[in-house]
């Protein structure tokens, strides 16, 4: 099986208009920097380094020294790796459990419909950010509950994209093929309309880990996202606001950095709409 | 315009060309020429893929979204339509060149009212005002024979059948005057007792107007009845072209003729009946059943299915024959187990069957397969064919690993296809090989009946009478029974031992096939055969007019009644409208539901509504 998806990922690849080509290429190499990103900083992220602060760029700090005199380029390469693993893993939550519920909504009959749905209405309708500056306020910031946080946030929507998918796919004939054959639930939802799903599921997973991506930014800067001396691209930008005015590196290339990252996956996302409308 | 003895439609040496995924050129149609006079009806038959409706857009100066016009000329009166600047090319279309596609109930908007809809060719290219427009649709939607002919354009489209909303199709078609109609299967997805009324207001419209016509069809009869002018395709290139009396009665070409022997199907021989009468594999009990919750009974709904008792014994073909809506998909979904009926047994082997499927023991299911109508949504496309055929392999008898490879290949052989396709997705076939991959799944499970639901409806002539075939074969080798659901009286009889006529969910006729060649019948059956069209010009100039049905007066509100009384030609006042009909055998040996006995139904000249006159 693997075997037969790198050569058809290459293959998809090659297909994907311009737009997508750039939108792959920012995005794996975001991939790469948050993977290998802290072997190959020339300094430890919390290393006091300079005596300058907000130097510019430089042969010895690439893209200059912050606000207390570290290196720039070593902390965004470690901060990387908070930003896009925990939206990457929050994403990935979100949508697997959202699927999951919508999925057994489909096929669990009217009650289990119901309530799936109007729970998902309830969690929908509370302000994403209030909700999670009240949860960090009540049980402190860390990194777990940044996961939980994110991920809860994004299950309603992902639920309501899926369950209308899988509403559609129960009435297709093979559905009712399996069905009259005495399949299990089980197996109509794993085997036959999950593999139907996958597409739109696919690009629903890139447009919630950008919004994740935006939302834990955000959380950063307003200083309840991840806690220094750790830090991710969002609170880069927060801790070094006051260099805006001299317009340091040290907030320009983390806002740079999260403005690549999303704008490479929505590029992707989109690309990858366009060529499967278009087969 | 043109001289009377120049033609009015000219193509030369026409080829249309697409462009492949992989860059590479793909010809659609080539080397196509054919003249038409003024007035005449040209009629492009073949299969679907073989060039038909391509070339009927080329006469707009259209080929579809990929495909370009490559090369020949087209001439439509005296303009050069290849010639036209894209400005003068929408002059054209929807003005002197008109198009009626397969589907009016798609191409209608719904939210707009049918007036708006049909007078806006003459609006848009400006050619009459408002008023006067309207005044010409009112004039010919009495020419179509549409009911209620001033008030009708006030509806929306979901507020009438398929077939009125055809014929409003063709009105819109023919409010501008158009020299030159493009009909496009108008007729395809209607029954055939509103096939009939549709084909006749067609043709004395188009006759009145003076148009010249491309009829592009795949069913031979029908073109018989419409086209002076044949136009024979296979794979885009003609195969065969003369005038229809000359094609339809001596042939030249072998797919001609190939095309003819399916379009009427030989009667498949049963195999031989056992001496004795054994006991019935399936039978069915006063069964009535219907949607909403309490089958159908809440409400004003009357249940789709009523009273239906039937019996398939091992080995035996039952076919189910009624129009669309008639209830014939519900009665295959209830012995199905997917619709639990309301009241009523279904028994298998003299045993119970729990109404809902979840209650069915595995080897119940398994003796009793479905086959969907439609083979591209009742093939998961997220599977390859092996998955498909193994999967029900795995469920009912276990058998995984090296001896499902082995069963799959057995099966793929069964149904006569190339073992190749066994690593194919499903989507990658075509549409006969895809209902033999669905007939195999069923096939798979080695079921002892298997009910067909329209499984040849959606396929071409050609291509649903080699599964015909397949399926008559395979009862003979395996001994299999079948419920064959169609609405086509032709296939049904090809293929089947006994035959039941429903009509709005109640056996108005049930008898062996040999009684459905000879007459009487209940008039319902009488309407439904006498509308097949037949292969000879001027069928449907004897069915010229519609009978007057005998008038009634107004029926008792007996639920029981007659359901077919509306439209039945035989109706007896004081008899057919106060009471319920009973179920009496004829001397032929068929049911029926009628008060009608042999000697009245016989003594009535066959004169079913709609047919011959």
């Amino acid at each position: 099986m693997s075997g037969a998806v790198l050569p058809s990922a290459l293959a998809r690849a090659r297909r994907l208009a311009l737009s997508g080509r750039i939108g792959l290429a920012l995005m794996l190499f975001w991939l790469v920097v948050a993977i290998i990103g802290p072997f190959i900083a020339p300094y430890p992220p919390g290393a006091f380094v300079a005596m300058e602060v907000f130097e510019g760029f430089s042969a010895r700090h690439w893209l200059g020294t912050d606000y207390l005199g570290r290196d720039v380029l070593s902390r965004l390469l470690s901060g990387t790796r908070f930003t896009v693993g925990l939206a990457a893993g929050a994403a990935l939550l979100a949508s697997a459990s959202g699927t999951a519920l919508a999925l057994t909504a489909s096929l669990g009959g009217r009650w289990a419909d119901e309530i799936l749905s109007r729970l998902m209405d309830t969690l929908i309708s509370i302000p994403s950010k209030i909700f999670a500056l009240v949860l960090i306020a009540a049980l402190g910031s860390s990194i777990p509950l940044l996961l939980l946080i994110a991920a809860v946030t994004y299950v309603p929507g992902n639920y309501r994209i899926a369950r209308a998918l899988a509403t559609n796919l129960a009435e297709m004939d093979y559905v009712q093929v399996a069905r009259v054959r005495g399949e299990s639930r089980r197996y109509i939802a794993l085997q036959e309309m999950l593999p139907n799903m996958l597409q739109p599921l696919a690009a629903d997973l890139g447009l919630r880990f950008v919004f994740i991506v935006l939302m834990l930014s955000g959380l950063s800067f307003l200083g309840l996202g991840v806690q220094p001396p750790d830090a991710d691209l969002g609170s880069l930008v927060r801790e070094n606001v006051s260099g805006v005015a001299e317009g340091a590196p040290a907030v320009l290339m983390p806002a740079l950095a999260i403005a690549t990252l999303t704008v490479g996956v929505n590029l992707l996302i989109d690309a990858l709409g366009l060529s499967e409308s278009k087969r | 315009m043109s001289a009377s003895d120049q033609p009015h439609i000219a193509v030369q040496n026409l080829s249309v060309t697409a462009r492949g995924r992989d860059g590479g050129t793909i010809t659609l149609v080539s080397d196509i020429d054919f003249t038409l006079r003024r007035g005449e009806v040209l009629a492009l038959i073949g299969e679907s893929g073989s060039g038909k409706t391509t070339i009927a857009l080329t006469l707009m100066g259209y080929a579809r979204p990929g495909a370009t016009i490559a090369s020949g000329s087209i001439r439509v009166g005296d303009r050069d339509v290849r010639a036209l600047a894209p400005h003068d090319l929408a002059a054209l279309r929807g003005n002197r060149v008109a198009y009626i596609a397969q589907s009016a109930a798609a191409a209608f908007n719904p939210s707009r009212t049918l007036m708006d809809q049909v007078i806006e060719p003459a609006l848009i290219h400006g050619l009459m005002p408002r008023a006067e427009a309207e005044t010409k649709a009112i004039a010919l939607f009495r020419a179509l024979a549409l009911p209620s002919p001033e008030s009708i354009g006030a509806r929306y489209p979901h507020q009438l059948s398929g077939g009125q909303l055809q014929r409003l199709m063709a009105a819109m078609a023919l409010i501008t005057d158009p020299e030159l109609v493009i009909l496009d299967e108008p007729t395809t997805a209607l029954d055939v007792t509103t096939q009939i009324d549709v084909l006749r207001a067609f043709k004395s419209v188009i006759r009145q107007q003076g148009a010249s016509a491309v009829y592009v069809s795949h069913d031979l009869a029908v073109v018989a009845q419409m086209a002076d002018q044949i136009l024979v395709l296979n794979k885009g290139r003609i195969c065969e072209q003369g005038t229809a009396g000359q094609v339809l009665h001596q042939p030249a070409d072998s797919y001609t003729r190939t095309l003819m022997a399916a379009a009427r199907p030989d009667l498949r021989p049963a195999p031989p009946a056992p001496t004795t009468a054994p006991a019935p594999l399936l039978e069915v009990r006063g069964l009535s059943a219907g949607y909403g919750g309490t089958g159908g009974k809440a409400g004003n709904g009357a249940p789709v299915l009523r009273d239906i008792n039937l019996a398939i014994t091992p080995g035996a073909a039952l076919g189910i024959i009624g129009e669309s809506g008639c209830g014939k998909s519900t009665l295959a979904r209830v012995i199905a187990g997917l619709l639990p009926p309301a009241t009523g047994d279904v028994l298998l082997d003299g045993k119970l069957l729990p109404g809902g499927m979840a209650a069915r023991s595995k080897d119940q299911l398994r003796d009793v397969q479905l086959v969907f109508q439609n083979a591209d949504t009742a093939l998961n496309p997220a599977h390859d064919v092996f998955t498909v055929l193994a999967r029900p392999l795995a469920f009912y008898h276990g058998i995984t690993g090296a001896a499902a490879r082995r069963r799959v290949a057995e099966l793929i052989d069964l149904i006569r296809l190339p073992a190749g396709v066994i690593a194919q997705r499903c989507t990658a076939l075509s549409g006969g090989q895809k209902q033999r991959i669905n007939l195999a799944r069923a096939l798979a499970a080695q079921p002892r009946l298997i009910l067909c639901d329209e499984v040849t409806s959606a396929l071409d002539t050609v291509v649903g009478a080699a599964i015909i075939d397949l399926l008559a074969e395979l009862r003979r080798d395996l001994g299999l029974a079948y419920m064959f659901i169609s609405h086509d009286i032709s296939t049904v009889r090809a293929l089947c031992d006994d035959i039941v006529v429903l009509y709005a969910g109640q056996m108005v006729e049930a008898g062996p096939r040999a009684g459905f060649a000879t007459a009487p019948f209940h008039p319902y059956s009488a309407l439904l055969t006498g509308s097949v069209p037949q292969m000879r010009a001027g069928w449907l100039e004897q069915c010229a007019s519609a009978p007057v049905l005998p008038a009634i007066g107004p029926a008792s509100d007996d639920p029981a009644l007659c359901r077919f009384l509306p439209r039945c030609a035989q109706r007896r006042d004081g008899l057919c409208n106060r009471l319920p009909p009973p179920r009496q055998t004829l001397a032929k040996g068929s049911r029926i539901l009628c008060h009608l006995g042999d000697a009245e139904l016989a003594s009535a000249p066959v004169k079913p509504e709609g047919a011959c006159a």
